[in-house]
């Protein structure tokens, strides 16, 4: 596929993804809230927040990515979008990653930049900020390519929430284990390289199942 | 004989014979490993005393559980490039068979651990990377088995399903990889079973008692047996439905 | 004019479930030709479209297409947050078009709701804005899926001097209709 029509349907996935969103203020609402309730359920104590903080930082991520996508491809198959898309010679493994791609762009990647303010919250140090964001970032992306297969392959199902979050969830295990330690033991620790490594394996892999799932869904 | 089994005439041919015979020989086995390894064996005070003999259970269905998801998958890439019905039949009748053996071996590696390396229950549970990665497995199957009725039509929910356990299989390794990054100090047995060649076991427990061993393969002979025996049984009623549903499409239509 | 084959489809058939929705159907289209696909409810005539069309796969026989065409489901293939205008120029992008927009908007009556978002267009003006693709780029063939519904009658007298203005110039149209049709039709396949 030439430029223009990619360059095109990220601009038309990145006003879906903006408009269902409000902005960026669902997203951002969402893992602000998320991270506000972390001290009302865990207490106060400094030392025991900035150990769990991250942890529950990384689930509030992982959730609200599937909260996201749980539209996205649902949506193009309903209002026939998704037909228009497949009759194209163009690879709707590319689409599909575009769409991924923009919504982790709209959704998961401004968390990252909210997470040195939550993280101040939480008592996070501030060396661990980088590592955090770099991780925040990564594993955001991984999240939002094996949600968007879940979602893909549920996009016929009405309310497929559940199914979604059942099906992502062994394949954000990973990115999750990896993000963490990453958080703990900076850039310089292997789990860098393996989370690096994750993101890589999830680019190339999940594109291809999702345009499978997709051209599975509009049948 | 995959290849012979995969003409389903002669796939029913051969499990109404199969299925009751690997019943019986698999109840055999297994009530032959358990008899021994529950009753007669003595006990290994150094890997938790009585409770260790839920290894006897615990071994077979660990390395079950994990040859299934792989069956699955097999199946499932089968299925999905040749369009071959009876793998997806197969694929099917897999996948609460192997969710069944995850859990039991879930289940004993906790009874196992529980007091036997000095932890208690949660502290096993979570403590144990080899654990967790059988309980995510389990979530691999189930997710399997939630979408596959989930979707509507037998077709969109089989190839969606396929889809799901090829993408599965190729994240397994990175699960185990990054569950056992993940628990750093496991309190999980070292791998000693297949130290058993040597000619005399060592001293600190790298090598496993013969004994131990023998109830060990009786029981993973005859857990085979079983989880084949029901597999096929499943498959068996699967086809019956499928070709009942045919028949009554066909009365349907008045043809 | 020489009648150049745009689609040639068959041996078609659809199982849904158990049950066989068609069997052994062929469809030809050639330059010129109206073919209308009749049915009632559920008698697949969306189905054997949509394998026409590419978007099913096909469970028995073959298709032969000559080239891309122009597909118009059930379903209008509109964003909620898209306007008229915006929706024409993205695919106007995608297929490499660069027809006026704004021109072909106002030939389908949609200058003045050209900027509104979708959602809040009449399903009239939606179907219209689907039908608006049509005149994006030139492709021989048109699929088109029930494309009389939620017009009113201006809207169907459009529709209808569009296809024979369509098949004036050589091309060729396959339509599914379940109701009366609006159009005189050269071949009619009943499922």
């Amino acid at each position: 596929m030439t430029a223009a029509p990619l360059h095109s349907a990220f601009r038309s996935s990145a006003s879906e993804a903006w408009a269902s969103g409000a902005g960026l203020l669902l997203p951002l609402g969402f893992f602000a809230g998320t991270a506000t309730m972390v001290p009302f359920t865990l207490g106060s104590e400094a030392e025991l927040l900035s150990r769990v903080g991250p942890g529950i930082l990384w689930l509030a991520l992982a959730l609200s990515s599937m909260v996201t996508l749980e539209r996205v491809f649902q949506a193009d198959l309903q209002d026939g979008a998704l037909d228009l898309w497949l009759q194209d010679a163009g690879s709707i493994s590319l689409i599909a990653a575009i769409k991924t791609l923009t919504h982790w762009l709209v959704s998961g990647f401004p968390l990252v930049l909210l997470t040195p303010l939550i993280g101040f919250m939480l008592g996070v140090p501030s060396e661990k900020m980088v590592p955090a964001m770099l991780g925040y970032a990564m594993g955001g992306l991984v999240f939002f390519l094996w949600g968007g297969v879940a979602a893909a392959l549920s996009a016929s199902v009405s309310r497929a929430g559940l199914l979604i979050a059942l099906i992502a969830l062994p394949l954000y295990v990973p990115a999750l284990i990896f993000g963490v330690q990453m958080v703990e033991s900076g850039i310089d620790s292997p789990s860098f390289l393996f989370l690096s490594a994750c993101t890589l394996f999830a680019l190339g892999v999940a594109p291809a199942a999702m345009g499978a799932a997709l051209r599975l869904a509009a049948e | 004989m995959l290849s012979y089994l995969a003409n389903p005439l002669r796939f029913m041919r051969f499990s109404r014979l199969a299925v009751p015979i690997g019943f019986a020989l698999g109840i055999v086995m297994v009530g032959l490993s358990l008899y021994n390894g529950l009753l007669v064996v003595p006990p290994d005070e150094r890997q938790g005393g009585d409770l260790m003999r839920a290894m006897f259970t615990h071994v077979p269905s660990a390395w079950l559980c994990m040859g299934l998801y792989a069956g699955l998958a097999g199946a499932s890439f089968v299925w999905y490039i040749w369009r071959h019905e009876l793998a997806d039949v197969a694929a099917r009748a897999i996948a609460p068979i192997g969710a069944g053996y995850t859990a039991l071996c879930f289940i004993t590696g906790s009874i196992w651990g529980q007091k036997g390396w000095g932890a208690g229950w949660h502290n096993l549970i979570l403590g144990d990377s080899r654990l967790m990665s059988v309980l995510v497995l389990f979530f691999l199957f189930l997710g399997y088995m939630a979408l596959r009725a989930a979707l509507e039509t037998r077709q969109k929910a089989a190839r969606a399903a396929a889809i799901l356990a090829m993408v599965g299989i190729v994240n397994v390794p990175i699960i185990k990889v990054s569950v056992d990054m993940w628990q750093t100090t496991t309190i999980h047995q070292p791998s000693s079973v297949i130290s058993i060649g040597s000619p005399e076991p060592r001293e600190e427990g790298s090598g496993m008692n013969p004994v131990y061993l023998q109830q060990l393969l009786w029981g993973f002979g005859g857990h085979t047996l079983l989880a084949a025996a029901m597999i096929m049984m499943l498959m068996r009623s699967e086809v019956y439905t499928q070709q009942a549903d045919r028949l009554l499409a066909r009365k349907l239509e008045g043809a | 004019m020489s009648k150049t084959r745009l689609l040639h489809g068959q041996g078609l058939g659809a199982v849904r479930g158990e049950r066989v929705l068609f069997r052994d159907v062929s469809v030809s289209a050639h330059s010129g030709e109206l073919i209308l696909l009749r049915g009632a409810n559920g008698s697949g005539k969306t189905t054997l479209l949509r394998q026409l069309a590419g978007l099913s796969e096909t469970q028995a026989g073959t298709i032969e297409r000559a080239g891309l065409h122009h597909w118009i489901g059930h379903t209008n293939g509109l964003k909620a947050h898209e306007t008229p205008r915006s929706h024409l120029r993205h695919w106007a992008k995608v297929w490499g078009s660069k027809r006026d927009v704004g021109a072909i908007l106002k030939g389908i009556g949609l200058a003045r709701p050209a900027n509104v978002p979708c959602r809040m267009l009449s399903a009239g003006q939606k179907r219209r804005t689907a039908l608006a693709r049509l005149a994006l780029d030139d492709r021989k063939l048109w699929l088109l899926d029930e494309p009389f519904n939620a017009l009113d009658t201006d809207g169907q007298e459009l529709l209808a001097q569009r296809i024979e203005a369509h098949r004036a110039a050589g091309g060729a149209v396959i339509a599914a209709l379940h109701g009366a049709s609006p159009i005189e039709a050269d071949i009619e396949v009943a499922l």
